[in-house]
């Protein structure tokens, strides 16, 4: 295909996602508007609608979905590639996350059976009402909770992808030069120390920065003044690239909320809201036994952390829609993982019986509620806050749980994070490896929750910029890092595992962006 | 330790908690009795009392402090405080100060920072009136002389007090004890919600001086949640886990959780309302509730018995509506320093800590003529909020650069960050 065709295909897709929405009406109706200007020549009626439709607020609106496009948009396969490789390219991988696909909806099964709980069930009308009246308060109507248990836990995941292996790659002798220190050994592509640096070159030292900078201590005028004037700035163009160019130093708490929305390219109108409300009456109809897992994972996890404990209600009024919401299936289209599917009672095995489920096609493990919780402290209305989440979940972290060789899948970040920590702290990596004390295993928790519950949650936010500015999680992996290199000392001097996990059990009072800051670009 | 070289001071303590005695053995100080001689004495309320009675006649000692002022109940007691505040804005209003104020409804811009209230049985005829103009309107009823949430309860009907109008005709010339008196004052049906549940704001308030007064801000005050969903509908009336955000009744529902015991610190209500509001309106209710406290405090200054010996620490309970608006439910003398949390436990540990540096001079003897300016190190959580001995001299310094005559205490002129940045919060 040339590269022509290839545009071509491009144009075609995006139109595609553009095709019927209100902005396309409303740039038909202002492109006829202008083409009625009768001092218009018609050699010249094309350039001349071109350029004042990209002149006005839909022209910014037509850009900004098609950036949005380009973000999200998987790197395009070989043409000659099979249609599996879009979702991911390597075979073994393809089966590792297949296996586990299986191994979960098979855990799932046996937990149904167990308790003799239906997948899904229709609510008595007496319930629905319920449903209803509690809709503001579901913490307190939470079934008996005691027999669920998380379908899996991230250490369960962890052991999985240590056991990744690829079956071309010559390992050699198990004490060869060449073998990694770390538990991950499949050989992928990471960016090496001098690659971050370029990456994230606007993190530099010399930088001021929003979580550094804007510290009470130090006189506003320096910084702080000059920064949330040219937030306003950025917020009033309401064009996506610019405020996520902003985002590398870092959003101001004040505006964080319309940043954040405007680089994901969340706008919620009253489809959304029709929407939004589509998915709750969902919820109002049927039971579904996520519902009782996430009610499990929210009741270990936020219900009982004293930064998010006050959000519970506003986590289940999120994540029960997600989970009926059909339109989070298109990720797993460049996802390497599968929607798994049940079948309508009595017609098991029957293709033309099978649904998804749950409908998103998601399970959510031990932990999941913590993707949620630090939205919370920027999005007041439910429903904001679940179209943020949705995004973000749909463009970051559903590769935190899922087996894959993308560059920005656990599977690379876990990489990342041991041949960077190799890199840069060989004595300590040493260290921890001699006494049993692997830094991954330590690392993982903070890693596939993207450090939410671990961290401050402002610092949980402030890192979350640098995520969503930059487009990637490697920052977690560096972050990770930049951790270890600062309890150094303290390892150091460890010499059992648990007196390692010890040191760095609370790290609630570490500042994100001096961290990495530090980690990457002192030398 | 900072403390170590120092010398090793006796104390007398009535309460047996940790987070007291903990620091006081940190600090290698020796225990004594009440009534052997001590430099610092953490006394109950009652104890007080007899110390400062007149029939005692006991004389405190220049090295002595003790952690109560002879009458803190003119703050304390809800009636009183009521009582002074309303004093203190007629004589601002006389005066002409700034801060008097109105809007154009009438109401005070910068004073009107307690909901409308009344003392019963005493101002039983002016609260019906007001009553009556609002008939729908909730009220709650507090016994004066008692803390923790006991004995409050709500009402919306003139029936529901049939007692206090009865009682008020039969008694009009025996003053009532503390015990009988309530307020009722307007009750805020329109809380500032998070997560959809009713909270309020408990600071802490530390004042080493009410002539110059000379005031302190912990800034690790937190949030007490309600484990109810908050619920305005009157039927609801007698649920008092919706409606009271008291730990002490919080704990006895069944959705109490233990790990963090309904408490949010101030840092994430600031993220929170940073986040959701802005920073603007956030900053302005930070400011505004710093005011509340000043203007409080300066409410009493002139009636309390300002012994050089006293500090004290109070316990403000603040509860915030919809608009951002802050209002002053209640201070207390002795805000509980028993711990619900591992994080409770380190938080009132720290505050009693860095109370004792800033009480106590840098030498490490108590000493009543020390000018009580502590260093900015020793202050630890704590921000100066007020301080206005710096203040009046900023201002005669201002004067005297400026030549421009200004009226009243001149506490205006913290609109000026730079010039004030020593002599309060700003």
């Amino acid at each position: 295909m040339s590269s022509e065709d290839q545009l071509q295909v491009l144009v075609l897709d995006i139109y595609s996602q553009i095709k019927g929405t209100p902005l396309e009406l409303e740039l038909f109706k202002q492109a006829q508007i202008i083409s009625q200007n009768p001092l218009l020549r018609s050699s010249e009626l094309k350039q001349t609608v071109i350029e004042t439709l990209s002149k006005k607020e839909h022209g910014t609106q037509l850009k900004n979905t098609v950036y949005k496009y380009l973000q999200k948009r998987p790197a395009v396969p070989h043409p000659k590639a099979g249609p599996e490789h879009l979702k991911e390219p390597l075979t073994y991988i393809r089966k590792a996350q297949s296996n586990w696909d299986k191994r979960i909806v098979k855990s799932l099964n046996s937990m149904c059976t167990e308790l003799g709980v239906p997948l899904a069930r229709k609510r008595s009308e007496k319930d629905q009402k319920e449903v209803i009246v509690h809709w503001g308060e579901l913490g307190t109507a939470a079934p008996d909770l005691s027999a669920f248990r998380p379908v899996y836990a991230p250490k369960d995941f962890l052991e999985v992808l240590v056991g990744l292996r690829n079956p071309n790659a010559h390992s050699g002798e198990p004490s060869s030069f060449s073998s990694l220190w770390g538990i991950i050994q499949v050989p992928l592509r990471i960016r090496s120390i001098m690659e971050l640096r370029l990456r994230f070159n606007e993190m530099s030292i010399n930088q001021c920065q929003t979580g550094v900078d804007d510290n009470p201590d130090i006189p506003p005028e320096l910084f702080d003044n000059d920064r949330s004037k040219l937030a306003k700035k950025v917020l009033n163009n309401k064009h996506s690239p610019l405020s996520q160019e902003f985002l590398k130093k870092g959003a101001p708490p004040g505006v964080r909320a319309e940043l954040w929305k405007q680089t994901l390219g969340v706008d919620v109108d009253q489809i959304d809201q029709l929407y939004y409300e589509q998915l709750k009456s969902y919820v109002v109809q049927h039971d579904l036994l996520v519902d009782s897992l996430i009610y499990k994972d929210v009741k270990l996890t936020a219900t009982n952390d004293d930064q998010y404990f006050v959000f519970e209600d506003y986590i289940y009024q999120v994540l029960f829609p997600f989970s009926r919401d059909t339109q989070v299936l298109d990720h797993f289209k460049h996802s390497s993982a599968n929607p798994p599917k049940s079948y309508i009672r009595g017609k098991l095995g029957v293709e033309e019986f099978a649904v998804h489920y749950p409908p998103n096609g998601v399970i959510p493990f031990h932990g999941f509620a913590m993707y949620v919780a630090p939205l919370c402290y920027i999005y007041d209305d439910p429903v904001v806050l679940y179209y943020v989440f949705r995004e973000l979940y749909m463009r970051y972290f559903f590769r935190l749980h899922q087996i894959s060789s993308h560059p920005q899948s656990i599977v690379s970040l876990c990489l990342l994070f041991e041949s960077l920590l190799q890199s840069q702290e060989p004595q300590l990596f040493l260290h921890l490896k001699t006494i049993q004390a692997q830094p991954l295993r330590i690392a993982f928790k903070w890693l596939i929750r993207a450090f939410s519950g671990y961290l401050d949650s402002e610092q949980v936010l402030l890192l979350w910029d640098r995520v969503l500015a930059y487009n990637s999680l490697e920052i977690l992996a560096v972050l990770a890092v930049a951790i270890f290199s600062f309890r150094k000392t303290n390892l150091l001097q460890v010499g059992t595992a648990s007196a390692a996990e010890g040191v760095l059990a609370d790290i609630t009072t570490l500042k994100v962006v001096p961290l990495i800051q530090l980690s990457l670009f002192s030398t | 330790m900072a403390t170590q070289g120092q010398p090793r001071l006796k104390y007398a303590c009535d309460l047996d908690k940790s987070v007291l005695v903990n620091n006081f053995d940190r600090r290698g100080w020796i225990q004594v009795s009440p009534d052997e001689d001590w430099n610092f004495y953490w006394a109950s309320v009652q104890s007080i009392r007899n110390v400062f009675s007149v029939e005692n006649g006991y004389r405190l000692c220049d090295d002595q402090v003790i952690n109560h002022f002879p009458n803190h109940y003119e703050l304390t007691r809800k009636d009183l405080m009521v009582k002074n505040i309303k004093r203190y804005r007629k004589d601002l209003e006389r005066e002409g100060s700034p801060f008097a104020e109105k809007d154009e409804l009438g109401r005070h811009i910068h004073l009107d920072f307690f909901p409308t209230t009344f003392m019963l049985p005493a101002d039983y005829n002016l609260f019906v009136e007001e009553f009556r103009k609002n008939p729908s309107t909730t009220w709650i009823m507090k016994p004066c002389g008692k803390a923790r949430g006991i004995g409050i309860f709500l009402i919306n009907r003139l029936s529901q007090l049939k007692k206090w109008s009865r009682d008020s005709k039969t008694n009009t010339f025996t003053a009532p004890s503390a015990k009988d008196t309530y307020v009722i004052g307007k009750y805020i049906d329109n809380p500032l919600l998070i997560g959809g549940k009713k909270f309020d704001l408990r600071l802490y308030v530390l004042v080493t001086s009410f002539r110059p007064l000379k005031c302190y801000m912990l800034k690790l005050g937190f949030c007490r949640f309600c484990t109810v969903k908050y619920n305005a509908d009157v039927t609801d009336l007698d649920n008092m886990f919706v409606h009271l955000t008291n730990v002490s009744i919080q704990k006895h529902g069944a959705e109490y959780n233990a790990v963090h015991g309904g408490k949010w610190t101030v840092a994430n209500l600031r993220l929170f309302l940073e986040g959701t509001r802005g920073k603007e309106v956030t900053d302005k209710l930070f400011d505004e509730m710093n005011w509340m406290t000043v203007h409080s405090l300066k409410a009493v200054s002139n009636v309390m018995a300002n012994d050089r010996h006293c500090f004290e620490c109070y316990g403000y309970d603040i509860l915030i509506d919809d608009n951002l608006k802050p209002y002053l439910i209640e201070v207390n003398a002795s805000p509980s320093l028993t711990s619900t949390t591992s994080s409770d436990r380190i938080m009132k540990y720290n505050l009693i800590s860095d109370l004792i540096n800033i009480v106590i001079p840098p030498e490490g003897t108590p000493d009543v003529r020390w000018n009580k300016t502590p260093s900015k190190e020793a202050m630890g959580n704590f921000d100066l909020l007020y301080d206005e001995e710096l203040a009046q001299s900023d201002l005669l310094n201002q004067d005297a650069r400026s030549k421009l005559g200004m009226t009243g205490p001149g506490l205006r002129g913290a609109r000026d960050p730079k010039l004030q940045s020593k002599a309060t919060w700003k």
